[in-house]
């Protein structure tokens, strides 16, 4: 039996726990804002917070979470307005919008780490998710609006 | 995105030439082109979104409800992918309507063409097609709320006026909230169309402003937006399907006992393949259903099978590729013919001939394919992301043998298409799971492994040019010959020729002032299912004339920009069909010829733009490349920089768009912004090869595609502003990925001397 907190709630689970988070998100708690891409870490799609850091959901099973806090992008914050998703909605960064959970969840953690980014930073924060409608350069333009909004602020 | 022709059509035409004229597709390929004999368009020809299967819809008791409240809620017919378009729609219909943009929400419709009109949603002709539509739907609703309200207070409704959601009694200043009178306006008769009263452009609040947020932005920001991927229902259980690896292949046997011992498995059963040419059928194979997707994933590798490959167990892309280039340097039909290109070259004194080779590519949308269907009481509902939702739908009737009345296709948003999502193959593997399980609604989900190995691939082409120079190192003749298997051989009798959507594209309908023109295309067999994808048969045809411009320009000691500038000549409205093209992307050839006057403006801003003709560092260059398609005119100056390793960075892009009237400008420039990146991948890493058959990538690692760090450090978008809103529109879905690449190879070419004959450009610069 695996326990572990997600979005702030207690969940127990007592099937596969090699099972990725991923799908245990997607299948089993219906939280379908975790995106499947890859399933090989190849693309950032499924990225979400464990204890804090950015982590692969297809990489990262149940029992690697056990005992621990997992957020998701429906977790991040209440209401949709953390700064990068206020900006990304005032840069209409999205275009299909399929990978933009992961890319807001890699880029929270960055910001967490880095509050003022360079785009050196944000290159290596953020080559591994993959957008292939190429919504790149509004990404960059959000994060440096969301770092400037909140100034250094600790997210 | 990209199905140039309909299906429906294509299929019919094929057939129908076969029937009527016993030649092949092949045949009539030929006939185009010779001046004269281009097959006369029927009398009642139709053209854009009236030529379409089901044609156009303007009605807007089918498209807009208004609720007590006032809330506006548009239907959407055409599916959302990333272009925007369930955000510009609405913004047409409620800028014609008067409907504040805070009260207006976005519906989408089901597949039903008959309703509808027609919903494919490819050939960048959304906005292009449904613009004046969804106009006359505004202001047909417009003007039927104000005939309620001058009704309701007994007045000439001369005296009325709608404006910001509101209808105002001008002599009595009275005022009445949309919501109030929308039921009485529901009962009143639909305006005829030609006493609709359109605004004057002027007048627009939304159209042209660039100021609309997007409709999704809220959910796609919050992990709530919906996805073909993303449909839960009551018992649904989940699918992936292990599918024959090379095209035509079944299975010859399989042993599923340890995939049923996967805890969380629940059946193993197998779906019949569908013979060659497959359509928009399923591959057939062995599926996999359990209680979660990951349960189904591990069961599928679990599976034992093997194979019986079938006919195209031999394709290799090295040998291929040796096959297309023996057929270009022979003869081959010929498509387009002016003047003695033949004689020219044969006796000329200077020449210069070059061959390009562009590989096969997959869509790999971020959302693979995946669709969930039911079927309750002989009854069948699917949800999906689909780019063809009547396709799907009569797809999904056919193999199920259900009415295609008792069939409803419930759209999701597309998490990206491509192209690839045209065809529902992926939608009746999950018809055909439900029917074995009972009607118990199945997920298929497929991986990313799946969609890279099964996509609908981009074609693969050798494009042979040679050209005769005149005294200036000019052209005095051009030749032509462009060799790729075309998508006509998902459909037809083993079709060797591209299809006149093919050739359109940028191939016969090149808009050169030269004396001598021939255009030849000789045979290629098609080995795997080809398919769109985005920008299609765009990106091997302006690759190679771009490029070989530029190595025509270097030839003669000529900057590229005057010389390409001379090529196109004279500003003039050229006739499509006059030089071979009678597709012309299915506009009326009156309406959209080919401008070349707008062919030069781009170019003459992109290169203004990027500083065309300033020194750069060591290392550095700019490069050129333009492109019409999609009835729409597209400039990039690229700016690269190769280091000593031979590593490439991309400093800046100048991305010149005219497309006519723009409806959503910060959509046109998010779609440049797109195209550029996914041109970037295209041109320095995408690459598809086949060996035995079977495709030999996988995932992201072997299939590599754009990332942040790859994509350009500054990409700017210039729109050529539109002219007056009654002219025609161009498409932007697709228009600004064909001249990435060349711009790109030529930019490297000017840095370093190398020229790139071949995509992707990947290990070419290594040092
Ligand atoms: S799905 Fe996890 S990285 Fe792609
Ligand atoms: S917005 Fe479509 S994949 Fe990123």
């Amino acid at each position: 039996m695996a326990i572990l907190r997600v979005n702030g709630e207690e969940r127990q689970y007592d099937g596969d726990s090699s099972m990725p988070l991923l799908w245990y998100l997607r299948d089993e708690l219906g939280l379908i804002g975790t995106k499947f891409g890859c399933g090989q870490a190849l693309c950032g799609a499924c990225t979400i917070h464990v204890d804090g850091t950015a982590m692969r959901g297809c990489q990262t099973t149940i029992a690697d979470a056990d005992g621990l806090s997992v957020t998701t992008i429906e977790g991040l914050a209440a209401d949709g307005d953390h700064p990068l998703q206020i900006a990304w909605r005032e840069l209409n960064v999205p275009q299909c919008g399929y990978c933009q959970s992961g890319q807001i969840m890699q880029a929270a953690s960055l910001l967490k780490d880095t509050p003022q980014p360079t785009d050196e930073d944000i290159d290596s924060a953020m080559s591994g998710n993959i957008c292939r409608c190429g919504t790149y350069p509004r990404i960059r333009a959000a994060i440096k609006q969301a770092a400037a909004a909140t100034q250094g602020a600790k997210l | 995105m990209t199905n140039p022709l309909n299906l429906s059509s294509t299929i019919t035409n094929i057939s129908r030439r076969g029937v009527l004229t016993g030649l092949g597709a092949g045949a009539f390929v030929l006939a185009v082109g010779v001046p004269g004999s281009i097959p006369a368009k029927a009398q009642d020809a139709k053209y854009g979104g009236d030529g379409m299967p089901n044609g156009l819809r303007d009605d807007p008791k089918i498209f807009v409800a208004i609720a007590d409240d006032g809330t506006v809620t548009v239907t959407c017919s055409r599916q959302e992918m990333g272009q925007g378009v369930r955000t510009s729609i609405a913004l047409i219909v409620a800028d014609e309507l008067e409907a504040d943009w805070a009260r207006v929400k976005v519906a989408q419709a089901q597949g039903d063409e008959a309703r509808f009109g027609n919903q494919d949603t490819d050939g960048s002709r959304s906005i292009r097609h449904f613009f004046m539509p969804m106009r006359r739907c505004g202001a047909a609703a417009r003007a039927m709320l104000e005939e309620a309200a001058a009704q309701q207070w007994g007045v000439p409704v001369t005296e009325v006026e709608a404006s910001n959601h509101e209808i105002e009694h001008k002599p009595s200043g009275r005022r009445i909230g949309y919501g109030a009178v929308a039921k009485a306006a529901a009962e009143l008769p639909v305006p005829e169309r030609d006493a609709i009263e359109l605004k004057d452009a002027s007048r627009f609040r939304y159209i042209g402003k660039g100021e609309i947020g997007l409709i999704d932005g809220f959910d796609m920001t919050t992990g709530r937006a919906q996805y073909g991927i993303d449909t839960r229902l009551p018992d649904m259980v989940y699918a992936v399907v292990a599918r024959p690896p090379v095209y035509g292949g079944k299975i010859a046997s399989y042993d599923d006992a340890e995939a049923l011992k996967v805890p969380g498995v629940l059946k193993v059963v197998t779906i019949e393949p569908t013979p060659i040419p497959s359509e928009f059928q399923p591959l057939g194979g062995v599926a996999v259903i359990a209680r979660n997707t990951w349960a189904a994933i591990q069961g599928r590798s679990k599976l034992e099978i093997t194979w019986d490959d079938g006919p195209n167990k031999a394709y290799s892309s090295d040998t291929y590729r040796e096959t297309l280039e023996a057929a270009a340097r022979k003869p081959g039909a010929v498509v387009r013919n002016s003047g003695d290109a033949d004689g020219v070259l044969a006796k000329a004194e200077k020449r210069l001939e070059a061959e390009y080779y562009i590989p096969h590519l997959a869509q790999a949308s971020m959302e693979p394919p995946a669709a969930t269907v039911r079927i309750v009481d002989g009854k069948c509902e699917a949800w999906a992301c689909v780019q063809a939702p009547q396709a799907t739908r009569d797809r999904l009737a056919g193999r199920l043998g259900i009415p295609v009345e008792d069939v409803t296709v419930n759209v999701t948003l597309l998490g990206g298409g491509f192209g690839r999502k045209s065809k529902p193959d992926f939608v009746v593997e999950a018809g055909l799971l439900s029917k074995a399980m009972d009607g118990a609604p199945v997920k298929v989900t497929w991986t990313r492994e799946d969609d890279v190995q099964h996509a609908y691939f981009h074609t693969v082409s050798v494009e042979r040019l040679e050209a005769a120079l005149d005294a200036g190192g000019k052209p005095a003749a051009w030749l032509h010959r462009s060799v790729a298997p075309t998508i006509g051989s998902l459909f037809g009798p083993d079709p060797k020729h591209e299809l006149p959507f093919e050739l359109g594209m940028g191939l016969v309908n090149l808009p050169f002032s030269i004396p001598n023109i021939r255009i030849e295309n000789p045979e290629a067999v098609a080995m795997t299912r080809i398919g769109w994808y985005r920008s299609v048969s765009n990106i091997p045809h302006a690759f190679a004339i771009q490029s070989f411009v530029a190595e025509l320009a270097h030839a003669a000691g000529r900057d590229h920009k005057d010389y390409l500038l001379e090529l196109i000549g004279p500003d003039r409205k050229i006739d499509p069909t006059a030089i071979g093209d009678g597709w012309n992307y299915g506009e009326d050839p009156k309406l959209y010829p080919i401008d070349t006057g707008r062919l030069k403006g781009v170019i003459e801003l992109a290169t203004q733009e990027a500083g065309w003709g300033r020194s750069l560092p060591k290392g550095r260059g700019l490069g050129l490349a333009a492109h019409y398609s999609f009835v729409t005119y597209v400039a990039v100056a690229a700016e690269v920089e190769v280091d000593e390793h031979g590593l490439l960075t991309i400093p800046r892009m100048d991305i010149a768009i005219d497309c006519g009237p723009q409806v959503n400008p910060d959509r046109i420039r998010s779609q440049m912004e797109g195209a550029a990146i996914m041109g970037v991948g295209n041109t320095l890493l995408g690459e598809i090869t086949f060996k035995d058959g079977r495709v030999e990538q996988n995932n992201f690692d072997g299939y590599e595609v754009a990332r942040i760090d790859a994509s350009p450090k500054e990409i700017h978008v210039h729109l050529v502003p539109g002219p007056d809103y009654a002219q025609p529109l161009g498409g932007v879905g697709e228009p600004g990925v064909p001249p990435i690449a060349p711009a790109i190879a030529n930019a490297i070419f000017a840095a370093t001397g190398k020229r790139i004959r071949q995509l992707p450009v990947k290990e070419q610069l290594s040092v």
